[in-house]
């Protein structure tokens, strides 16, 4: 089997499991929902304060969500023993892991853009931000997938990692949520966001290149 | 400059000599721990050794 | 490698080889102690009873003292790590992994310390205890990176891999340092109110910078003294079954 075709493969694999699953496919998107709506409830229901809150209480709750939906990347392939089998294979682990990254983002991160319109009446987000908010999700969630998949690698073989992970990631993610949610306010205040929406896409890429390989140093280092 | 403006600080003292005690707190708890657990260890280890050459 | 001199590899060979290094650190330990003493309590005198008022801060400014070196040294300290980590990932030299976990609660000390100082300096300056400017975030932030790396390692039972998996974080940590720190300066530079802090690059009087410049070595002779103390330490825990620790106990009974 060629390595494009293992890539394949292993993405549809993911997707067909995840498939299965499906009911579970709608709770990080629910979370990222509920997250959204606690805010409101705590703050008071001001539209100017919820408008001025609006984008960093989306991305920080996108955020959450994706921290929470980490787990999945590698747990039950490490529980059931498959995660072994695929560091036995003859491919690159740094691209079977790429592979596994793309369909999580596919299964728990594109659902989140859905969410988006909706968040956006709760807080009363203006109509100018609002392709910003899809552009930012487009961008942010693959890098969340990316730079988490690194904390998962490290921590997937620890009985209580959830709380761990989410002190090795989140240091990480502070760029990205720093670039993502000023966008969106500088958009709503209908300021130019091609600066952030550019830093945003070149770290993406830099993860794209980065992260697999660590990531695969970790899963060997955490199966063994 | 006598002492008593020394440790006035022109006001300041609260904050500057908490400071410096601070710093001085954690820079003594860096040493001090991993040298208290280490004679713990060492002693527990002895401890071990003399029971398994009985 | 022939560029290398017998002599030279040789002594590296041997600092390498646990129970010498073991050795080593405690011939070291008092040496750097002294040196560390001496120059902190020159720095000190220097800063706070030498060198003069600040016309602007008065006697406040003198947390610099501390302060400033601090958060060098929690950068440096972190840098640091991030090297030993590469030498511990590329040639497995169990030493680089034990110096790198060994490094991490100074580090973190220091991060602490500079935070904890920031704020003080900042309260009479400012008004508040904390102020969301660039440089305490950016240090918030380490100190997190930091606490990870330490968490880690504690989590992992099997101390080899730990090691490992700290060195891989390490590394990515480091990765992210400089994204922080040009973030956050971006983002305080969009947020940031009127004032504009005096702690931004004063051109600095020599009397100031003297005795700055002296607290700075002194702490990097504290975290070589530190690092050693808790290498023993961990080196113990480590080679706890091995021969020249049964040794090592023997001799001190």
């Amino acid at each position: 089997m060629s390595l494009s075709k293992a890539f394949f493969a292993i993405i549809q694999r993911d997707l067909l499991l995840a498939f299965r699953r499906r009911a579970e496919m709608a709770n990080p998107l629910l979370f990222f929902v509920l997250v959204v709506t606690m805010f409101p409830l705590a703050v008071g229901a001001q539209p100017h304060l919820l408008q001025a809150m609006a984008p960093g209480v989306i991305w920080v709750s996108a955020l959450l969500a994706a921290l929470l939906s980490l787990d999945s990347l590698f747990r039950t392939d490490f529980e059931d023993g498959s995660l072994e089998q695929m560091l036995l294979s003859p491919h690159f682990l740094s691209i079977l892991v790429l592979g596994k990254i793309l369909a999580h983002w596919l299964v728990t991160g594109l659902p989140l853009i859905v969410a988006a319109p909706l968040l956006a009446m709760f807080l009363g987000l203006p109509e100018s931000a609002m392709g910003t908010l899809w552009l930012t999700l487009i961008l942010a969630t693959p890098l969340l997938s990316l730079i988490g998949a690194i904390g998962v690698a490290l921590t997937v073989g620890l009985r209580r990692g959830g709380m761990i992970l989410s002190l090795l990631v989140l240091p990480l993610y502070v760029p990205v949520l720093i670039f993502a949610s000023s966008a969106v306010s500088r958009a709503a205040e209908g300021l130019p966001v091609s600066a952030q929406l550019n830093i945003l896409l070149s770290m993406l890429l830099a993860a794209l290149v980065l992260v697999p390989l660590p990531t695969a140093a970790a899963l060997k280092m955490s199966v063994n | 400059m006598n002492l008593e403006t020394f440790f006035a600080m022109g006001g300041y003292a609260f904050y500057v000599w908490t400071a410096y005690g601070v710093t001085f707190l954690v820079l003594l708890i860096n040493i001090l721990l991993p040298m208290l657990q280490h004679k713990q260890l060492l002693r527990q280890l002895a401890l071990k050794q003399k029971r398994a050459s009985r | 490698m022939s560029v290398i001199p017998a002599a030279v590899s040789l002594f590296f060979h041997r600092t390498a080889s646990p129970p010498h290094f073991y050795a080593l650190a405690n011939r070291f330990i008092p040496w750097l102690t002294g040196i560390f003493f001496l120059l902190l309590l020159a720095g000190l005198y220097g800063g706070l009873v030498l060198a003069p008022t600040d016309y602007q801060q008065g006697d406040s400014y003198r947390i610099i003292y501390i302060h400033v070196p601090a958060a060098w040294m929690s950068l440096f300290i972190y840098v640091l790590m991030a090297v030993m980590a590469a030498i511990a990932l590329v040639w497995r030299i169990k030493l680089a992994e034990i110096m790198l976990i060994s490094s991490a609660p100074i580090g973190a000390g220091f991060t602490f310390v500079a935070l904890v100082t920031g704020s003080l300096w900042g309260k009479p300056m400012w008004g508040t205890w904390w102020v969301w400017d660039a440089r305490l975030t950016f240090e918030l932030i380490l100190l997190f990176q930091y606490l990870g790396v330490m968490s880690l390692y504690t989590a992992i039972e099997e101390k080899r891999m730990a090691a490992r998996a700290v060195a891989i974080l390490a590394l990515v940590g480091v990765v992210n340092v400089p994204i922080i720190h040009y973030s956050v300066e971006w983002w305080s530079t969009l947020h940031q109110g009127p004032t504009v802090t005096k702690m931004d690059k004063p051109s600095i009087h020599i009397s100031m910078l003297i005795p700055l410049l002296l607290m700075a070595l002194s702490f990097k002779f504290y975290y070589l003294l530190a690092a050693l103390q808790n290498a023993k330490l961990e080196l113990v825990k480590r080679e706890a079954s091995s021969q020249w620790v049964r040794n090592l106990l023997e001799n001190q009974a």
